[in-house]
């Protein structure tokens, strides 16, 4: 038997651990929610508000 | 030359860049809460009506640089600070681009100083809201961006800071869960920093005449992104040092790692959408943006508050228990270290937060019970317990455990140390409660006048309005003289307290020197290794005493929301 089949497996990294070490996404997801939900729809609410004539 | 030295107290690693910049940022951070502070006293004593100290222009100047100082530069200032100890020194890592962290403190000072002139000069007092069609001196809106621009490059330091210590394998497994919540703050922070930039650089244009118009409404959605977020940034800051306060001062270790992580994750999917109850009465936009900004999404992020108020008491009630302290529900609470201030300050600010803020803010989120607080000096009040309370005093105990740690002195008049928290809670407490009652009665928030003298349309509030915001001066008077006792311990210290270093003169302490060359002797930390997995006994609840102090906090949360309903069905009668 070869030595490296001794070796212990490494250790399978969940998916949700995996998205949860990356500050990169989550700092997508955290500026993409409020920009979406809060920012870009309340904008687009005042905006298409008709002029007063 | 060796970049690191071991603090033989704590045995946190300090690389020396970093930790010049963490010094200097909670020292501009402890200047802007003095100046605060002084001016918090204008504000008490004017709003008191038997002592009204101030005239209308003084006043609303004084609440002008008050907001801006207390609100956006000492706990910007501090957190700076707090990512560049979570980046570096809790992961063991060099920091990443130290010239690029120095250039952001620069425009961080020179914003705030800028600032803090143009509202001096007299031309500026509009408020931290600035609403347009008001408008500032063009060197008032300028001292924000330029210090906001300094913060977002902190945020990206520490950032980078994470990827070097990946990079370098300085620690094992998942980011820890302090760093997290660092990193948390980070992404809310640089939200909100972009929310600033997108309304305040029109404005600033609008001031010196490049722009006509900015339309009110859409100035006030943005600027929100700006105003209330930013304290989401003190949320997720303060959250994550009340776990490193646990782990330092007990031992205690998250009763469930996975669960206050995935709170967290609620804070950066949700938290900052809470930004719309300040809009919850305006006409331009719809219900559906509303309800969903603010009844569905912000009850998600209470949920990670509510998560959080349940792990960080039960994280250190089981690590009391497994010390002995378990006689009865509450003896690890009884037990637990009241006369050191780094605990009683985190445990007022979590109480405060939790009880009082938290519960306030749930009610001022509400579409239809917001109607009765909405613009009155309820949410003052509520936010004195969420940043003055909540915020700052974690903070001013995360300041007692560094004194020692960080800048190498010991603290000045102890005995005044271990009393400040009480006195400061109690201050504010007295001021908070009673100014919710007051705004309750409909007293409006930054109004300089009760009497509405020579107004032309009179007005009366009830004469119980007028005894609560007295009632509520003297407690904020008594927390200002909890907050000078702050100051007083901390520039103390670094003045007159006992060197621990020889080398931890006057300059290392205001100015950010390194100590002598012979304290740096750590080439690199040894690697951080993970933590065993905690082992869960599931003989009965582990932590029963919190699970009470929860169930109390639920009561209270259903009786005062309950009364609100309550109270709302007898001001705006139906039928």
């Amino acid at each position: 038997m070869s030595e490296d089949t001794n070796l212990p497996k490494p250790e399978r990294i969940p998916f949700f651990q995996r998205m949860l070490d990356n500050p990169f996404l989550l700092l997508f997801i955290g500026v993409a929610m409020p920009t979406v939900f809060y920012t870009l729809w309340g904008v687009m609410e005042v905006a298409t508000i008709p002029i007063a004539k | 030359m060796a970049q690191f030295r071991v603090c033989p107290d704590s045995g946190f690693y300090f690389d020396r860049s970093a930790e010049s910049l963490m010094k200097v940022n909670a020292v501009a951070g402890v200047v802007s809460l003095l100046i605060a502070g002084i001016l918090a006293l204008g504000v008490i004593l004017t709003r008191w009506q038997d002592v009204h100290l101030l005239p209308a222009d003084l006043f609303y100047q004084v609440l002008t640089a008050h907001g801006i100082n207390a609100l956006i530069f000492w706990v910007i200032f501090f957190e700076i600070a707090v990512l560049y100890f979570a980046s570096s020194t809790l992961l063991r890592s060099r920091l990443a681009a130290p010239g690029w962290a120095w250039a952001g403190f620069a425009l961080m000072v020179i914003g705030a100083v800028m600032n803090n002139v143009a509202v001096m000069q007299g031309n500026s007092s509009v408020m931290m809201t600035s609403y347009v069609p008001m408008q500032a001196a063009p060197h008032f809106y300028l001292g924000l961006i330029l210090f906001a621009v300094g913060a977002l490059i902190g945020c990206f330091v520490f950032l980078g800071t994470l990827v070097l210590a990946k990079d370098d394998k300085t620690y094992d497994g998942s980011l820890p869960l302090v760093v997290f919540g660092a990193l948390t703050a980070t992404i809310i922070a640089i939200f909100t920093i972009a929310s600033g930039a997108i309304i305040l650089v029109p404005t600033f244009l609008w001031s010196v005449g490049y722009i006509n118009h900015i339309d009110a409404e859409m100035y006030r959605i943005i600027w929100w992104a700006l105003g209330h977020s930013s304290q989401q940034i003190n949320v997720a800051a303060h959250v994550s040092i009340w776990y490193l306060i646990t782990g330092i001062l007990f031992g205690a270790r998250p009763m469930s790692e996975k669960v206050s992580r995935f709170a967290f994750l609620l804070y950066i999917f949700f938290l900052q959408l809470a930004s719309a109850h300040h809009i919850l009465v305006d006409p331009g936009v719809s219900s559906e943006w509303k309800i969903f900004n603010t009844s569905y999404a912000m009850y998600l992020a209470v949920l990670a508050s509510m998560i959080h108020g349940l792990t960080v008491p039960g994280a250190m009630e089981v690590a009391q228990r497994s010390k002995g302290y378990t006689k009865g529900l509450f003896e690890w609470l009884r037990k637990a270290p009241w006369g050191n201030p780094v605990f009683s300050g985190f445990f007022f600010a979590l109480v405060i937060f939790g009880f009082i803020g938290g519960i306030t803010g749930v009610v001022m989120g509400t579409e239809q019970i917001n109607l009765i607080i909405h613009n009155t000096i309820y949410v003052p009040a509520h936010f004195h317990a969420t940043v003055a309370v909540g915020t700052t005093l974690t903070f001013m105990a995360l300041t007692y455990l560094l004194i020692p740690v960080l800048f190498r002195r010991a603290l000045f008049m102890p005995w005044m140390a271990k009393l400040q928290p009480y006195v400061f809670s109690l201050g504010m407490t007295i001021m908070i409660l009673f100014l919710l009652g007051a705004g309750t009665l409909g007293v409006s928030r930054r109004h300089w006048d009760m009497d509405f003298t020579g107004a032309m349309l009179s007005f009366d509030y009830p004469g119980t309005a007028y005894m609560m915001v007295a009632v509520g001066g003297i407690g904020g008077v008594l927390g200002v003289v909890g907050g000078a006792m702050f100051l007083i311990v901390t520039v103390g210290s670094l003045l007159f307290g006992k060197k621990l270093e020889p080398s931890a003169g006057l300059f290392q302490g205001f100015c950010g020197l390194p100590l002598a060359d012979s304290v740096y002797n750590v080439e690199q930390p040894p690697r951080l290794e993970r933590a065993e997995p905690v082992e869960h006994h599931h003989d009965g609840f582990e932590a029963p005493g919190t699970f009470v102090l929860a169930l109390a906090l639920l009561v209270c949360f259903v009786v005062y929301y309950a009364i609100n309903w309550d109270y709302l069905s007898s001001v705006w009668p139906i039928g």
